[in-house]
């Protein structure tokens, strides 16, 4: 037998299909432990330029207690993270289904950046560019999802979401009607839209899927009254089915009096195809950072998009931008239910965003959505082919499925987040954080328009390898991963705050002091 | 330090018998005997035997205490783990009977976490040996391998079991709930679980499969958050029927009564002193500043009264006529059962006395959004002994699943969803 490795051959053997990945360990100690006093990193200033003088009243007392590092040890620290990551660069992300990871062209980030000087306090008669880019961002983002006026203030999905429930709120105590105090939602709909309208102080209902997949519209005819303030639904939902009676829904909740908002997060199905208020939605918003190619950011910033409808633009978030014809300036609208993060918004996001709808036009938008919808239906394909794995409800699925590995673990003993791991030693990974598990041992893939046939091939190469490898030892799944610099992580701090620190300063003080 | 130093095991090495072969169960010598008849295998052993490996690779230290062949050492054996043996009193030579397991259990009554592999009818046993321990009884957990499993005191896979055991905090349990079916009825399509009872099981058991969000303080999800919802909801002057269940007596827990696991209790919510302390601030955005956020802070400051416990259907009956009454009432095991499932109590002329023919707002059914996903969309059943009562229930009813959150979930008349 030759156990010579392929590739020591010469001339270069063809790589194997699967990926002989395996992820560096650099062992890195967190940057504030790296920290040596009176290192120096040094930025050179401009030759001539004026010495500027703090005043007293804005000069730090003591310094900041920032770590103390040479230039290339900042290089080293950094580029050794970068490759302990798997980030929407590096590998095939179409297994963080719902999040739409699709690829954010880099020239958006010299645009970006070519703003970067700007300073958020400067009059409005300097910074007319960048207001006309907020202002045609927020026409293009009204005509593709139908509504009146748009906030692009929000500074992540959730946020604009809570903007939305905090407008439904404003709307109804404006017309005496305070006393509706309970949100609908389902099941499969975006959890934040839950958490925001309860975190408002709403009640929360939540409507079931039916036999086949959809919320239970009965539940809904049954739920709605005098106490409803707003159905918040997604659609299509998580599962990727697209809901055929959204008209309907939306109908029911309007004659109870009560406004419907549109969950659209993650609009990369519909896109051009179909919009919010052509359904009747009162409210929508956008995620930037999921449809319209912006970077997620890993916990902000992101960029959120409130849209609505002639009746509720008077409670939008401010300030928000006018153009008389001549000229742009920032106004607050009469009834706004104030700032929900400070000045206009993200603006390097409101940048790329506007340039990327701006290089694709409206065929691209829809083309875009169109080829999501196709790779999505590929990918289906070749993923139903895999013993054991299915997707509940036998329905046509939209831009992403929630799958199943049902039969897969019931068969092995082997679960759904134990296969996802083991996939990251072939350098891809997915996520199962679908609580409840509705679906059983879930996984929700969502290829949008920006992978190639040939990457989803490998992703669904991957996947099938894995599968067929718990059939044959179900241990060896379960001990995954074996290529990655961490091994399994113990969630249970997670529980605690005795233990968690989200910050260096939180992990000195509850575990070094 | 977690882990359990020392693990008892007892596998009921008929368990699951029946399932293969299409019988609906392995209660009794006669289905066991049939079902080897037709060629099935034992699989508890071998269920019971991975579980320990789970255990042993995860924690190779620990102390296998367990009773001879098949009830045990055979398992532990086949997976390659060291044990010690208790040999109980001797019961049934193929040690398979009820009273071998509860034997068994008593002998191994010092270790510190109870394995135990079988199914519903296994449970019960362990109950049964366990009460007669009282106090002395160690924390059990069952490894799944009977046909009916609908209790909540197993874990949901055998590997699972083992590492919920390597992983065992001795301060972290939990009460869950023992449910079994009549098999014979099961036979004849009749489901008709029961609540037994409840066990105590390491806390760690539901967060297993797929842990992704940390949470802090009371879940939305949990029993306890239902419960603060009931409480949260309930007026002076009305009578609560409290049916039986885990979820349903925390209920009677907030409001700092001893309400029963089993049974059927009447509550109030005292007048005064006992009053829940409700606020509720709004922070509206100032002009330019941030949007506040809307808090709701309520209380319940031991604001029960306990009307009678452990109602018998007459008592109930006297109880509810002619006051406003609300029934309060937790799905009880996998079927989905509201009525007529160990709450034989809420009797059609009891139903009838309450909810006057219509149900809103007077009936209201307590679960988690889990349980009631694992119905995977079938609707709740009721099945009060009156058909015509059933049908007339039929519709949505909502249903509370945490804290300020509830769904509208369909309920028919168990007649008709079985017919169909």
């Amino acid at each position: 037998m030759n156990t010579t490795e392929s590739f020591a051959e010469l001339p270069v053997a063809p790589k194997p299909p699967l990926r002989r990945f395996h992820q560096a360990r650099w062992d890195e100690p967190i940057i504030f432990e790296l920290s040596a006093p009176g290192r120096r990193g040094l930025a050179v200033p401009e030759p001539g330029a004026p010495r500027v003088e703090l005043p007293d009243s804005v000069r730090r007392a003591q310094p900041p207690k920032l770590p103390e590092m040479s230039q290339l040890h900042v290089l080293r620290h950094y580029l050794r993270l970068s490759q302990e990551n798997l980030g929407v660069d590096l590998n095939i992300d179409v297994g963080q289904g719902t999040c739409t990871m699709k690829y954010s062209p880099k020239v958006n980030d010299k645009f970006a950046a070519a703003i970067a000087e700007l300073h958020p306090l400067q009059h409005e008669d300097t910074v007319q560019g960048v207001l006309e880019i907020y202002w045609r961002l927020e026409r293009m983002l009204a005509e593709i999802s139908g509504m009146a006026r748009v906030s692009l203030q929000p500074g992540s999905g959730s946020a604009a979401i809570y903007a939305n429930i905090a407008m439904i709120r404003a709307y109804h105590a404006a017309r005496g009607e305070a006393g509706r105090d309970q949100v609908i939602t389902t099941m499969f709909s975006h959890p934040s839209n839950a958490a925001c309208a309860k975190t408002a102080g709403y009640e929360v209902i939540t409507l079931m899927p039916d036999a086949d997949g959809l919320p239970d519209i009965e539940a809904l005819r049954a739920a709605v009254g005098p106490r409803t303030a707003a159905l918040m639904i997604t659609n299509p939902e998580d599962t990727g089915i697209f809901n055929p009676r959204i008209r309907e829904f939306v109908d029911l909740v309007h004659e109870a009096g009560g406004l419907a908002c549109y969950d659209q997060a993650n609009a990369n199905g519909i896109l051009g195809i179909t919009r919010a208020r052509d359904a009747g939605f009162d409210l929508c918003h956008f995620n930037l950072h999921k449809t319209f190619s912006t970077p997620h950011a890993c916990g902000g910033p992101a960029a959120g998009v409130c849209g609505v409808s002639e009746d509720l633009a008077p409670f939008l978030p401010g300030p928000v931008v006018a153009f008389d014809g001549e000229s742009y300036r920032l106004e607050t609208p009469p009834a706004s239910i104030g700032k929900v993060r400070p000045f206009l918004g993200v603006t390097p996001n409101i940048v790329r965003a506007y340039a990327w709808i701006m290089a694709l036009g409206a065929e691209g938008l829809r083309q875009v959505a169109e080829t999501a919808v196709l790779n999505n239906n590929y990918l289906m394909h070749k993923i139903l082919q895999i013993p054991g794995a299915s997707a509940p409800w036998d329905r046509r699925r939209v831009e992403q499925v929630r799958y199943s590995w049902q039969e897969l673990s019931e068969q092995t003993g082997v679960h759904s987040e134990e296969i996802g791991v083991r996939a990251a030693d072939f350098g891809v990974h997915y996520w199962t954080s679908h609580h409840p598990y509705v679906v059983p041992e879930p996984f929700t893939l969502e290829p949008t328009e920006s992978y190639s046939k040939e990457d989803l091939d490998e992703y669904a190469l991957i996947l099938a390898h894995v599968a067929e490898e718990a059939r044959r030892d179900p241990e060896f799944v379960k001990g995954a991963p074996y290529n990655l610099p961490v091994h399994k992580i113990d969630m249970t701090p997670l529980d605690d705050p005795k233990e968690w620190a989200p910050t260096w300063r939180a992990y000195v003080r509850k575990h070094l002091s | 330090m977690t882990g359990a130093a020392v693990v008892g095991l007892v596998v009921n090495p008929v368990a699951g018998l029946g399932g293969a072969a299409g019988l609906k169960g392995s209660d009794g010598v006669e289905v066991q005997c049939a079902a080897l008849a037709m060629g099935a295998t034992p699989r508890a052993g071998e269920r019971a035997a991975r579980a320990v490996r789970t255990l042993m690779a995860r924690r190779p230290g620990t102390r296998v205490l367990t009773v001879p062949g098949r009830m045990g050492e055979d398992s532990v054996r086949a997976a390659g783990a060291p044990y010690d043996l208790v040999r109980p009193p001797s019961g049934h030579p193929a040690g398979t009977s009820a009273e071998d397991t509860r034997r068994a259990v008593a002998a191994l009554a010092g270790v510190d976490l109870l394995l135990f592999a079988g199914g519903d009818g296994t449970a019960r046993d362990v109950l049964d040996a366990v009460r007669a321990l009282g106090g002395q009884a160690p924390p059990a957990l069952g490894v799944p391998a009977g046909v009916k499993v609908y209790s909540g005191c197993f874990a949901v896979s055998p590997a699972v079991a083992g590492f919920v055991a390597a992983e065992f905090d001795p301060a972290r349990t939990a009460d869950a709930e023992v449910v079994d079916l009549d098999e014979d009825a099961y036979r004849r399509g009749l489901v008709s679980p029961r609540l037994y009872g409840s066990l105590r099981v390491p806390a760690a058991r539901a967060a297993l499969s797929g842990r992704k969000t940390g949470s802090s303080g009371v879940a939305p999800a949990t029993a306890e958050g239902v419960a603060r919802e009931v409480v949260a909801r309930m007026r002076p002057g009305v009578r609560y029927v409290l049916g039986p269940g885990a979820t349903t007596r925390a209920v009677g827990r907030t409001l700092g009564l001893a309400t029963t696991l089993l049974g059927v209790d009447v509550v109030e919510r005292a007048p005064e002193g006992g009053r829940l302390v409700a606020a509720k601030v709004v922070e509206r955005a100032p002009e330019g500043g941030r949007l506040g956020a809307a808090e709701v802070v309520e209380r319940a400051s031991a604001g029960g009264r306990l009307v009678a416990a452990d109602v018998a259907e007459a008592e109930l009956f006297g109880l509810v006529s002619g006051t406003e009454s609300v029934l309060v009432l937790s799905v009880i095991g996998g079927q989905g059962f509201v009525l007529g499932r160990g709450n034989q109590q809420v009797s059609p002329r009891v139903l009838d006395a309450v909810l006057h023919g219509g149900h809103s707002g007077r009936l209201l059914v307590l679960a988690t959004q889990q349980k009631l996903a694992s119905l995977k969309g079938r609707p709740l059943l009721a099945d009060s002994g009156d058909e015509d009562l059933d049908k007339k229930l039929g519709g949505h009813v909502q249903v509370i699943t945490g804290y300020r959150e509830s769904t509208i979930y369909r309920i028919c008349a168990a007649s008709e969803e079985f017919d169909g």
